[in-house]
């Protein structure tokens, strides 16, 4: 759902914010393109389904509904499958969220942010830390273990005092699932402008870390699971379907702008391809129209490539690069083949930063808060 | 002599010095069709031969040019701007690189004279060329502009003709601007020069105003040269050229003796033996002439194949006829330093052949193969001083089309050396270095040796606290202090050459905006306390980034240089220190930290296609970084601390 009632201060995400959106017709354009990528990837039972984009919760439950009808006439879709819907507070009301778990979804992720009023007011949002606390609160009791907080930290003059504040606050309200994200600042938002122009501070790298270390510190303390670099879930409340991307999992994308990894086998391709689809709402639509589908950009990616993609995502997780997903993708050159002989990978094991055992490829505690400069050397160990 | 040329010459010379302007071709081709020019008409007493010499600016060229107008030399027309300056960035920059020459036809009273223009280098730098141009004159005309007055090169170059006792004719120039002042200048004049005010011709060149008066001073005042036909041929080389069809074109002014096609001539330096296949005059385009007589100034060409075979300063004479050669002669001697590398190593074989042909025409410059672990091959290139590198750099690109990284100049530095051993090894007791590699510790030698120039500024006055500061800070001793007028100022300095070659003249020009000169001459060397520092990454040295430097100046330079690479270099994995060392003390450290955290936030579903290109560029970098010790550097890190501050 590409549609919010705002931007936020700094989102770059492929948003729209318009006076009036023709529900009726978006709704059956995302049908229509829906059970025709089904039909192109010919695949036969779905895990999960993933509302997000702007904000879903804009939509009606009538919609979400029809999707997911859709979806279940073209492909099995098993009744326990995870079905999640991303809510902002100020869309999320009692009687809103519960037509939405009667529409069929069954796990929902509130873009909470932050527990500060001054904090939401530069980030643009457009509620209150109370009204976030409130939804929280609604939500937990409909999708009771199956509610996951989104909470942003390192925002420009927040001080390590005020994010411990935030943290305990958080941990006060939230479920079984959180998702912890550093800011980014992305060029051509507001508040990078700010940033740079001054009117803000920018946020010192040290400082960053060292929230990061506190958060991962105090999760893990009260029980949660660090499965992701940002995520944390306990009681065994990860995402599904996130964690299938962190996998390199096949998945499908509908909807303005959306990115899909599948193979094609109902047009009689045989290699996981890249596919974007048409990023503006209403090319989109024209398109689905017309076409049945409006994929804007696909791409073969090459047996390197996919290996490749593994790698990036999969050392995210806490269980890392499995052999057997790394099978699946090279089953000529094992895990131990390729990163197991001295060089790069080799030296980085010794460092302390990676781990290769008979789990997989994985990161240490300290490896992952530095991923990105483990991954170029892995990259180019692989490429060669 | 078109028709002498190997191939159809004259559509395809302008190959050969890509900067001729058409103007040039014009008048080439009209000279084509005369006969011959008999030069006996031209005895030693109708001759003339002087330069014109003035600071940068003040109208030399233009001068030249309309003296080529006025004696039917060159044809009336807008395009005679700066004819004798060949060269694409003399014409950009307003001086004169290579010196060119005219041969100039003027009757006065009834005489025809033959006068002979003999351009010179309008820069310090090529200080050797002009003493050399200057030897083949009688007189100069010293140029100073009626607003600007007397600067930093007027004197410099006064000197010179004053040494070679010269007859000066002081001209002020540019009588037309608003702002002229000429009794001012002439003021000056009279006062640094000694020369009475009313010898000055005050003229515009760009209107034309009183040329013609300098015309007749030159033929008054300069005296013919003393020299006899009936000697034997005494040639001196004053320039040359390489021209590609015909090999070494070599500039002569004739002391004694004649000059003709099937003569066998000797050089006095190499003693290699020519047979002369052209002679003729400079109008400015070669015009062959049946000889060439005693006084008289022109071309030769003789089978020269590389421009080193005609070395500026040199004397020709006839085979088996020696003569005494003329005094002064020495080889070019870089006082500059600097490395050249290709941009991309893939362009290496390209920038060879471009410095093998832009050296073919200026042997001032050596050329030494270096190679750096960071800039992979390249050249280390010796230049006679810091425009002269800039010019050479500026040929590159505009002649040849080579961008090129240039690192920081450097001078040669000399050490006495104590150590037996090293004698030996050697063979000699005094060492040039210009490799900081090459540094020998100061166990092995007695003492070190720095170049030094007398620098002379001249400013208005209201600048002088202020270069005065600048210039102790670059250890400069004052030698002299003279007010030229009321408000104007010369000032002269003893400098340490390494202290002016990168920044200095940016310096006083903008402290003075924009109005002091400056100009310099080799003044030797002296004793210096000269120490190697060493940068260290992690402990391991960078074998690149090693200078040697005065001990008095290590600990700033080497604090920049740390906070220049922390800002250069990324952040790693581990802690990196960063250090300037002399032997083993350490003398400025900056740390560049550990990542504690480098991992992208979010990463889903959303095109990770982006970021894998990112993740792969980085991947591929890896190739291009610079091992040391564990401490991977881009290659541009180098770049950005080695190239020379101006061009940050």
């Amino acid at each position: 759902w590409p549609y919010c009632s705002k931007r936020c201060s700094y989102c770059n995400f492929n948003t729209y914010v318009v006076p009036a959106v023709d529900e009726a017709a978006v709704r059956a354009c995302l049908l229509r393109e829906a059970q025709t990528l089904l039909r192109l990837s010919q695949v036969h039972s779905i895990t999960s389904v993933f509302f997000g984009g702007g904000t879903p919760s804009l939509a009606s439950p009538s919609t979400v509904a029809a999707v997911l009808e859709a979806v279940a006439e073209a492909a099995h879709l098993p009744a326990g499958a995870e079905v999640t819907l991303e809510a902002n507070p100020s869309s999320s009301s009692i009687s809103r969220l519960a037509g939405f778990r009667a529409a069929g979804v069954n796990r929902l992720s509130i873009g909470v942010q932050s527990l500060d009023d001054t904090e939401l007011r530069m980030l643009g949002r457009e509620h209150t830390a109370a009204e976030a606390r409130k939804a929280v609160e609604v939500a937990r009791g409909l999708f009771p273990g199956r509610t996951s907080i989104d909470l942003l930290f390192g925002l420009p003059g927040q001080s390590r005092d005020a994010w411990a504040q935030r943290l305990e606050a958080a941990l006060g309200l939230c479920d079984d699932h959180i998702s912890l994200y550093q800011l980014t600042l992305e060029r051509g938002t507001a508040l990078a402008a700010q940033v740079r122009e001054g009117a803000l501070p920018a946020p010192p790298q040290d400082l960053l870390a060292d929230m990061y270390q506190t958060a991962r510190t105090v999760l893990v303390a009260t029980g949660f699971r660090h499965y992701e670099v940002s995520n944390f879930a306990r009681k065994g409340a990860l995402s599904i379907h996130n964690r299938s991307y962190w996998r390199a999992d096949q998945y499908i994308g509908v909807g303005p702008g959306a990115h899909g990894r599948f193979v094609p086998w109902g047009e009689g391709g045989c290699s996981r391809e890249a596919r974007v689809q048409t990023l503006e709402p209403v090319a989109w639509m024209r398109e689905v129209q017309s076409q049945g589908h409006s994929t804007r950009s696909r791409a073969v990616l090459s047996p390197l490539e996919q290996p490749e993609e593994l790698l990036t995502l999969g050392l995210r997780t806490d269980e890392g690069v499995t052999h057997e997903r790394w099978g699946h993708f090279s089953p000529q050159l094992s895990l131990q083949a390729v990163f197991g002989a001295p060089g790069e990978a080799w030296a980085l094991q010794q460092q302390g930063w990676l781990v290769l055992d008979s789990g997989g490829l994985r990161c240490t505690w300290a490896g992952l808060a530095v991923l990105d400069s483990l991954l170029p050397d892995l990259l180019w160990q692989l490429q060669r | 002599w078109g028709a002498r040329l190997p191939s159809p010459c004259p559509a395809a010379a302008p190959l050969c010095r890509p900067a001729r302007l058409p103007a040039a071709c014009e008048r080439r081709c009209s000279s084509r069709v005369k006969e011959k020019l008999d030069m006996s008409m031209y005895p030693v007493e109708s001759i003339r031969n002087f330069s014109i010499i003035a600071h940068v600016d003040h109208g030399k060229s233009t001068l030249a040019d309309r003296l080529l107008e006025i004696t039917g030399t060159i044809s009336k027309t807008d395009r005679n701007k700066q004819v004798l300056d060949k060269l694409q960035v003399e014409r950009e920059r307003g001086i004169t690189v290579k010196a060119q020459s005219a041969s100039l036809f003027y009757n006065h009273e009834g005489i025809n004279y033959l006068l002979n223009l003999i351009d010179t280098p309008g820069h310090v730098d090529f200080s050797y060329e002009v003493s050399r141009s200057l030897s083949a004159c009688q007189g100069v005309i010293l140029v100073v502009d009626a607003n600007e007055g007397i600067q930093a090169q007027t004197v410099a170059n006064f000197y010179l003709a004053f040494e070679a006792q010269l007859s000066i004719i002081p001209v002020i120039n540019k009588i037309d601007l608003k702002n002229a002042d000429p009794e001012r200048v002439e003021k000056q004049v009279e006062k640094l020069f000694d020369i009475p005010t009313d010898e000055c011709i005050r003229i515009s060149a760009k209107q034309g105003t009183n040329v013609e008066k300098v015309l007749q001073k030159v033929i008054e005042k300069i005296p013919p040269p003393q020299c006899n036909t009936a000697d034997p041929l005494k040639a001196l080389v004053f320039d040359s050229t390489f021209d590609h069809y015909r090999g070494v074109v070599a500039n002569i002014a004739l002391f004694g003796g004649e000059i003709a096609k099937g003569h066998k001539i000797v050089s006095a330096h190499t003693k290699k033996r020519y047979e002369v296949n052209e002679v003729g005059i400079l109008t400015p385009n070669e015009q062959p002439t049946h000889k060439l007589y005693a006084g008289q100034v022109g071309y030769v060409i003789a089978g020269m194949k590389e421009v080193t075979e005609a070395q500026i300063g040199d004397t020709l004479f006839l085979y088996k006829q020696p003569v005494e050669p003329l005094p002064g002669f020495k080889s070019a001697k870089p006082m500059v330093f600097a490395g050249m590398y290709p941009i991309d190593q893939t362009e290496y074989n390209n920038l060879k052949s471009a410095l093998e042909r832009l050296t073919l025409n200026d042997s001032s410059v050596t050329v030494h193969r270096d190679s750096s672990l960071a800039l992979g091959a390249g050249w280390r290139l010796g230049f006679l001083g810091l425009l002269h590198m800039e010019v050479f750099n500026q040929r590159l690109e505009q002649e040849y089309n080579m961008s090129v990284i240039l690192t920081a100049p450097t001078v040669p530095y000399k050490a006495v050396l104590s150590s037996a051993k090293l004698i030996k090894e050697y063979g000699k007791d005094q060492i040039t270095i210009i490799n900081p590699a090459q540094f020998p510790d100061k166990l092995l030698v007695s003492e070190y040796l720095e170049p030094t120039v007398l620098g002379t500024i001249v400013t208005p006055h209201e600048y002088i606290g202020k270069i005065i500061t600048l210039c102790q800070d670059r250890r400069a001793i004052q030698k002299d202090m003279l007010y030229i007028d009321e408000n104007r100022v010369m000032l002269k300095y003893l400098f340490p050459l390494n202290e002016i070659v990168v920044d200095f003249y940016d310096a006083l020009k903008s402290l003075s905006s924009g109005y002091a000169s400056f100009d310099y001459e080799d003044a030797g060397y002296q004793s210096a306390d000269l120490i190697k520092m060493d940068i260290l990454l992690n402990g391991n040295p960078v074998e690149e980034l090693a200078t040697i430097i005065h001990s008095d100046k290590a600990y700033a330079a080497g604090k920049l240089l740390c906070e220049r690479l922390k800002e250069t270099i990324p952040r790693q994995l581990f802690e990196i220190a960063i250090q300037a060392a002399i032997g083993k003390k350490i003398i400025a450290r900056e740390t560049l930290k550990a990542y504690r955290k480098n991992v992208v936030a979010k990463c889903y579903g959303g095109d990770i296609t982006r970021r894998m290109k990112l993740l792969k560029r980085q991947a591929e970098g890896k190739r291009l970084m610079r091992k040391i010790g564990n401490v991977e550097v881009p290659r541009d890190a180098f770049i950005r601390v080695l190239k020379r501050e101006t061009d940050k």
